[in-house]
């Protein structure tokens, strides 16, 4: 009986979850323009998108920027975690609550501060801010994963290896950095899916001569429906789900996910 | 003689094809101090849980006060347990923490703090009430556990491993405390341990578990002097177990000697193990006063007395005495009829057999 | 010594917070106490207009707006949330997992996607209202709306409620719960008295997951609130972006920190309360 309940329960929240999801799938399909008609099926709207000049270059302004913010925020947020690491107590406490702010702030307050920055110092929006923008929300994030993983760290580990011979940079190569591997690895995991996913702080920063899909997508939805959003829906969400599958094989035993 | 409170019958627990508990029968009286001893995965938490109410048995009976307890939920069982580790609940502090069973029974706001009170000062913990229990240490987290099982006034209390947590000098005192406790409340303890040790000191009566089966049931002396199996021989102290021949009663063979024993009861010529404690063994100088005849390979020096290895010519014996025989020294080695204690064959081998079944 | 000469490899992220995350807030300060044109700032003048202009009574209903709904998102978000948590911390181990990644998906998704999927479900002439039609009940007319406004923070936030809670519910010593049947507390009992106190750290974290993103939001309402309830992220867009009202954005973006800033403050008296007594010991 209580397992019943808990099985229809669990029926509509998951209703409730994929059910937009499933109609966008199956719309992309559509030959009708409408949303609510069906109208026999088609390929045309994916066929539409790959022509898209306009996606096509979002996207690509999209998985430029996660690259090359995930790979600066990744080694800058490792730098600066080692040194906060190394900090006086009173040092460490003064940068984290400033390191901190772009994670607690709301995102359109992150977003607004620095496109008011950017203008005053009569940057001209575009690439090179939304890239600087991305890079900044970033990096925190970075630190949050890998301090801990230096926390975690065996002071004794790097004194053994200078013990034995190893030069500073040598240690920190062959013993430090891959004891923190895992906090890197998840930061620019966590830098990554940020920068795909971002909208708001974009928004504010892209300016006129870059889009990303977020942006792209808003606008789109804004001006009212295109079935190809629906295509380019079911192909993210599609792209989405066999990451995710892949990810849950390889941690079959790990307890923990990444969100 | 005390009434039967709490009776087992043919209890049994499975897991997914495993049998954890096969078909023990226990009888435990009022006021009695048992202990469940055996190494781990013999099945005595599990049997504790069964009686707990936190594990269902596949078979069999668990009746307290002569009425079937196998359906009644945990939650109206008239048993408290102390867990492993403690299960305290974290976000209460120690005063609550002990309330928390009175609170759910409805029991009167003066009542409560009366009792709470008193248990705190039974455990020692005066004074503690407000502070939160993971700041506290593990000796006082355990008397915190003990305090709110015991306030409930429970007939049995469950103690799974109480002590395990602890380092040795605190397991020792508490050891004392808990006797302490039981006999001033006057309830029923069925205690848990895997250590020896601990069973001999504080039990009334031992329950040898190994593989699910019971091997033994008997005072420590019993369980100590007179072990009925190799199993709880080898698991209880330090002993020699030989293999011999029962020829007839009180007459007893080994390794081409024969010896008197006080045992009887077997079938002539039955292969049977033979069981001597390392303090039963004396020595003699003269190595031709000796029933045995070895030389001593070993002294290791254990404070009260000197554990020595004694190689006749066909085994290496363990003796236990307080005088030192220097390694090399030839001696002689004598046995008492009442020290040697000969035990059926096979007895586990034949309890193996039944858990397949 | 040498350690703390290490920490100098900080200092260059330490001058980039400055630039990029101190002195753009900075600025936002400034500009909400100032007036005039931004692009002169010779031109600026010291003044509490903006402020004030928050204080009428328009804009205070739309920063009320934002705060009602993120609150009642936020509560309802709790309410289906626990339950869902519960059972997903309840199932055996072997499904756990696989359940939990299937719960996780859709928020892998992006945000803009999710939301517009609601947008064709929710139109007038949409599928819900096809299928309400179909049965033959009233058309459902949310959105635009508060209502659809609602459902589309419920939707994209539930995820943030529920993982917390879950990580705490799953870390309960199972033998906590035991310990409670065994003093007599059945299985209400339990929940009321041991498990839900035990989560309040998941619970207080969900809260914050949701209600942050819910009340400053300016997506949601836009596709799905038809620009009918605008909130106060809806306010702040504007004013930056159509306006040009940067003095007006500025101090209705201090008011949004300082209220979040409250609110998290509150939250986390919440859930460290019985740590602060036990220090007062």
């Amino acid at each position: 009986m209580q397992k019943a309940i808990k099985r229809v329960y669990m029926s509509i929240i998951f209703l409730f979850l994929y059910a937009p999801i499933i109609v966008l799938i199956v719309f992309s399909f559509n030959k009708s323009k409408s949303r609510g008609q069906w109208g026999g099926f088609t390929l045309d709207w994916y066929i539409d998108l790959f022509r898209d000049r306009q996606i096509r270059e979002a996207l690509y302004f999209t998985i430029l920027i996660a690259v090359l913010s995930t790979l600066i925020s990744t080694i800058v947020g490792t730098i600066a975690a080692l040194g906060i690491n190394n900090m006086t107590k009173i040092g460490r406490t003064v940068v984290l609550n400033m390191n901190n702010l772009p994670v607690l702030n709301p995102d359109i307050v992150t977003g607004v501060a620095l496109m008011t920055l950017f203008i005053s110092i009569r940057m001209e929006l575009g690439f090179l801010t939304m890239l600087i923008a991305h890079i900044v929300f970033s990096i925190p994030y970075v630190i949050l994963a890998v301090l801990p993983k230096l926390r975690q760290l065996n002071k004794h580990t790097a004194e053994a290896a200078l013990d034995l011979g190893a030069t500073p940079a040598y240690a920190m190569r062959k013993v430090i950095i891959p004891e923190i591997m895992p906090g890197i690895v998840s930061g620019a995991l966590i830098a990554f899916t940020l920068s795909i996913d971002d909208f708001v702080i974009s928004f504010f920063t892209a300016g006129t001569s870059a889009t990303n899909l977020s942006i792209l997508i808003y606008s789109m939805a804004k001006r009212g429906v295109k079935p190809t959003i629906n295509a380019l829906s079911t192909l993210m969400f599609l792209t989405v789900l066999i990451l995710m599958l892949i990810i849950n094989k390889k941690n079959d035993k790990g307890e923990d996910i990444i969100i | 003689m005390n009434k039967n409170l709490i009776e087992l019958k043919n209890l049994t627990k499975r897991y997914n094809g495993m049998t954890a508990v096969d078909s023990i029968n226990l009888t435990i009286k009022e006021n009695e101090f048992v202990t469940l001893l055996g190494p781990s995965g013999c099945g005595k938490t599990t049997t504790l849980r069964m009686i707990g109410g936190f594990e269902d048995p596949d078979d069999g009976e668990i009746l307290f006060e002569g009425k079937l307890l196998n359906n009644v939920p945990a939650y109206k069982r008239n048993v408290n347990t102390v867990f492993q580790r403690y299960a305290l609940f974290t976000h209460m502090n120690v005063y609550e923490n002990v309330a928390f069973g009175l609170r759910i029974k409805k029991v009167s706001k003066s009542e409560i703090d009366r009792r709470v009170k008193r248990m705190l000062k039974m455990v020692d913990l005066e004074g503690f009430d407000k502070r939160y229990v993971d700041s506290l240490s593990g000796g006082q987290q355990q008397r915190v556990a003990i305090a709110r099982a015991l306030v409930n006034e429970p007939k049995v209390l469950l103690l799974d491993e109480p002590l395990g947590a602890l380092d040795l000098k605190l397991r020792k005192e508490m050891q004392i405390e808990l006797l302490d406790m039981q006999r001033s409340v006057g309830i029923t303890f069925i205690y848990v341990t895997h250590d020896q040790e601990e069973a001999l000191t504080m039990s009334d009566t031992i329950v040898v578990m190994n593989k699910g089966v019971i091997q033994q049931i008997g005072t420590p002396q019993d369980i100590y002097n007179e072990p009925t199996n190799r199993f709880v021989a080898d698991f209880i102290g330090e002993s020699n177990i030989i293999e011999g021949t029962m020829l007839e009663d009180f007459k007893v063979a080994f390794d081409g000697l024969l010896l008197d024993c006080v045992d009887k009861g077997f079938a002539p010529n039955e292969p049977v193990d033979i069981v001597i404690r390392p303090e039963d063994i004396r020595i003699v100088v003269n190595p031709d006063e000796g029933m045995i005849k070895g030389t001593v390979t070993s002294v290791v020096f254990k404070g009260v007395h000197y554990e020595m290895i004694i190689e006749s010519d066909t085994r290496e014996y363990l003796v236990q005495r307080t005088m030192m025989f220097p390694e090399g020294s030839v001696v002689g080695m004598n046995v008492q009829p009442a020290d040697i204690q000969v035990m059926k064959r096979g007895d586990v081998l034949c309890s193996e057999e039944e858990e397949e079944e | 010594m040498q350690r703390r000469g290490r920490g100098r490899i900080a200092y260059p992220y330490v001058v980039w917070m400055a630039i990029f995350i101190v002195v753009p807030l900075f600025l936002i300060l400034f500009y909400s106490l100032t007036e005039g044109d931004i692009h002169n700032i010779k031109d600026l003048k010291f003044s509490l207009n903006s402020y004030n202009r928050v204080l009428e009574p328009i804009y205070l209903k739309v920063i009320g707006n934002s705060f009602l709904l993120a609150g009642i998102s936020t509560l309802i978000c709790l309410i289906i949330g626990y339950p869902v948590a519960m059972i997903i911390a309840n199932t055996d181990i072997k499904y756990r997992n696989l359940l939990l990644m299937f719960f996780l998906v859709p928020i892998w998704m992006n945000f803009l996607l999710r939301t517009y999927a609601w947008m064709s479900l929710l139109s007038p002439n949409g599928l819900v209202n096809r299928f309400l039609l179909w049965i033959g009940l009233p058309k459902l007319e949310i959105m635009p709306g508060k209502g659809a406004v609602l459902l589309g923070m419920v939707y994209n936030f539930l995820p943030f409620m529920v993982l917390p809670i879950y990580t705490v519910l799953s870390k309960i010593d199972k033998h906590v719960i035991e310990a409670s049947n065994d003093l007599g507390g059945n299985s209400v009992t339990t929940f009321m008295r041991v498990i839900l106190p035990l989560s309040i750290p998941g619970i207080v974290s969900g809260i914050t997951m949701v209600f942050l993103p819910a009340v400053s939001t300016f997506v949601i309402s836009g596709l799905l609130g038809g620009g009918k309830t605008p909130l106060i992220g809806d306010l702040i867009e504007q004013q930056f972006l159509s306006s040009r009202n940067w003095h007006f954005g500025s101090s209705l973006s201090i008011i949004l920190m300082i209220m979040i800033l409250i609110s998290m403050a509150v939250m986390s008296r919440i859930d460290s309360s019985p740590e602060e007594e036990r220090r007062k010991i």
